[in-house]
């Protein structure tokens, strides 16, 4: 992991998820001289723009034309470069998902893909710049990495760790203003590795990105009102999983959440539901997102709290979810 | 450095034993795309027998030159010229889209020495030639991108972002041929989806075009050796070509995009090439 960058942690407080990219990109930058930076009309969106003032050799705007931003970004590649894409993660995942899949992909390229503005996170916009499908997408990548960092701390130790990741990487990041929750570095992010927020025994909600926070929330809510033991895991690598941490969570609390800014079908909901039913132990299973649907416009708070992902909603599903009495099932011990 | 008569009957001699290759890959793999493989021989022949800066014994030679087949379904007509280069053994083109045979259709640069890039979807060339054109430069390197597109590609709408790029970024350090058969699966280029005015496209995105004849020696090393000395904008070169060229019942056929060669058609097809 590379050293001496200089964002603190009083920066993770005002800056937003990009802006803190932005800043160490610049401080990788410095110590890597192969790394590049493209966009696709969205330098200042991104926040890519501050390492294209500071290295403006380094630095290409293709313009709105994100098909050759990411064919572009595989030929820098193979000459032997790594490079950072940003835009939208919308455009990135399904305007140019033909070239992320077939130009890098499956030449397993170096090229990190940083898609901001994803899920709900620019929610007025509507559902054009809406982005709750990049997740199932990118996950069916062969080679891919995929993560989701909780906030601007994880985003930053996600950028450090991705460049010495062999292969393409896609992270997925909000708008910016999303509050943060972690308070320190280095709580031991690790590409693969889930992070344990909080232990409980009677239910663990698995969540990532900004519903960390909310999930943390939840649980210190339901501990002091209900009595609850909430466990509380941030899968912020979607791909590899973390498998064990998911069964663990099977294991002691045999009752899930899941909860993730993106449509219910193929993202974290359907990656942990693979694992429970590969397990062959039975659980109480609910997964919050958007329902299948495309989302309401509306800001990102109201439309967390309309969709269930704030710490209210959790805790509505989180009560719904313990009130089911499946224990007394005949069949409940019965595991292959 | 102009090419000499001998050079041209080397080259030729070459270029009809890879016709012969395609031939009997076509018949061995039960069919494949070659009519656009015939149509860019000498193309391919003449850039890797005279103009590529490569070295088959070390495929990953930082330094080499990089050649991108954009239209990729072209590997029946890439593969066999690897071969006589020296990348592989020929012999294992006789597993050509068999089980597990590193040999598809489309050739993957994972698994094939001396291909640069894995191609197939078309569109996708230009944009990666663009971006091995910034590598180099930004790199002070002084290899060189070629770049070998379907004109029935050039309907996509990404070879047009990259072609925007490339004079944007006055990429004169990437050389892009393109393989005008005039024919498309659907039909004649024109009847299908019209490029004309095909050169006037290519100027008005800020390029130099170069016309030639895509099965002349003369005409490709005259307009190859223009592009490798132009610095004032990217070069592409329209090089006219016949579908199905150098066998008789293949030529302009737009039946024969992709097929499939019997013991007899191969004989008629290898007779033709001989003539």
């Amino acid at each position: 992991m590379s050293q001496g960058l200089t964002w603190t942690v009083y920066d993770a407080n005002t800056m937003s998820q990009a802006e803190i990219y932005g800043q160490v990109l610049c401080d990788l930058g410095e110590q890597n001289d192969k790394i590049v930076g493209l966009s696709a009309d969205l330098a200042n969106s991104t926040k890519i723009g501050k390492f294209g003032e500071q290295f403006p050799d380094r630095f290409f705007n293709v313009g709105i034309a994100e098909q050759n931003l990411f064919g572009v970004a595989a030929g820098l590649a193979k000459s032997g470069l790594t490079p950072f894409v940003s835009t939208m993660a919308v455009f990135a995942s399904m305007r140019a998902a033909e070239q992320i899949r077939t130009d890098i992909s499956y030449q397993n390229l170096d090229c990190k893909i940083i898609a901001t503005h994803g899920g709900i996170s620019f929610g007025a916009a509507g559902t054009t710049h809406h982005c709750t499908e990049d997740i199932a997408i990118m996950r069916s990548f062969a080679n891919m990495t995929v993560i989701v960092p909780a906030d601007g701390l994880e985003m930053a130790n996600a950028v450090k760790a991705c460049v010495d990741h062999p292969g393409p990487v896609y992270i997925r990041i909000g708008r910016g203003f999303e509050p943060t929750y972690y308070e320190k570095e280095d709580y031991g992010f690790e590409i693969g590795k889930a992070v344990n927020i909080c232990d409980g025994t009677d239910l663990t909600i698995i969540c990532c990105g900004v519903c960390v926070l909310q999930a943390a929330e939840a649980a210190r809510y339901l501990k002091e009102n209900d009595d609850l033991s909430v466990r509380v895991i941030n899968i912020h690598t979607l791909k590899p999983l973390d498998e064990e941490a998911i069964l663990k969570a099977v294991t002691d609390t045999r009752r899930i959440v899941t909860v993730e800014e993106h449509n219910i079908h193929g993202g974290l909901g359907s990656a942990v539901a693979d694992v429970i039913a590969k397990s062959g132990k039975g659980c109480a299973f609910h997964k919050i997102g958007i329902p299948d649907c495309f989302c309401e416009v509306g800001y990102p708070e109201d439309l967390y709290s309309h969709y269930k992902l704030d710490a209210d909603g959790i805790i509505s599903v989180v009560r719904d979810v313990m009130g089911k009495d499946f224990e007394d099932d005949d069949d409940w011990e019965d595991e292959v | 450095m102009a090419i000499t008569d001998k050079e041209i009957q080397e080259l030729t001699r070459h270029a009809k034993r890879i016709r012969k290759d395609i031939i009997d890959i076509t018949g061995w793999a039960g069919g494949a795309h070659i009519g656009g493989g015939l149509s860019m021989t000498e193309i391919l022949v003449i850039l890797y027998y005279k103009y590529l800066n490569i070295d088959p014994k070390n495929p990953d030679w930082k330094d080499r030159d990089r050649m991108i087949l954009s239209k990729g379904h072209g590997g029946v007509g890439y593969a066999p010229i690897l071969a006589r280069k020296g990348y592989f053994d020929f012999d294992l083109l006789k597993e050509f889209n068999r089980f597990k045979s590193p040999f598809g259709m489309h050739l993957d640069s994972n698994k094939v020495k001396g291909v640069d890039v894995s191609t197939g979807s078309l569109g996708h060339g230009l944009p990666i030639a663009v971006g091995l054109a910034l590598g180099a430069r930004l790199q002070k390197k002084s290899w060189l991108t070629y770049t070998i597109l379907g004109d029935g590609e050039c309907n996509e709408g990404s070879i047009w972002e990259a072609a925007m790029a490339a004079a944007h970024f006055k990429l004169t350090n990437m050389i892009t041929i393109v393989d005008r058969n005039q024919l498309m699966i659907d039909g004649t280029t024109e009847s299908v989806m019209g490029l004309e005015p095909f050169a006037d496209k290519w100027k008005a995105f800020g390029w130099i075009v170069k016309s030639a004849d895509g099965h002349d020696y003369n005409s490709l090393s005259e307009a190859i050796e223009y592009a490798q000395k132009e610095d004032a904008a990217p070069v592409v070169i329209i090089a006219d070509t016949i579908k199905g060229k150098g066998v008789d019942f293949m030529e302009n056929e737009v039946k024969w995009h992709y097929g499939g060669l019997d013991t007899d058609l191969m004989e008629k097809a290898k007779t033709s090439v001989d003539k």
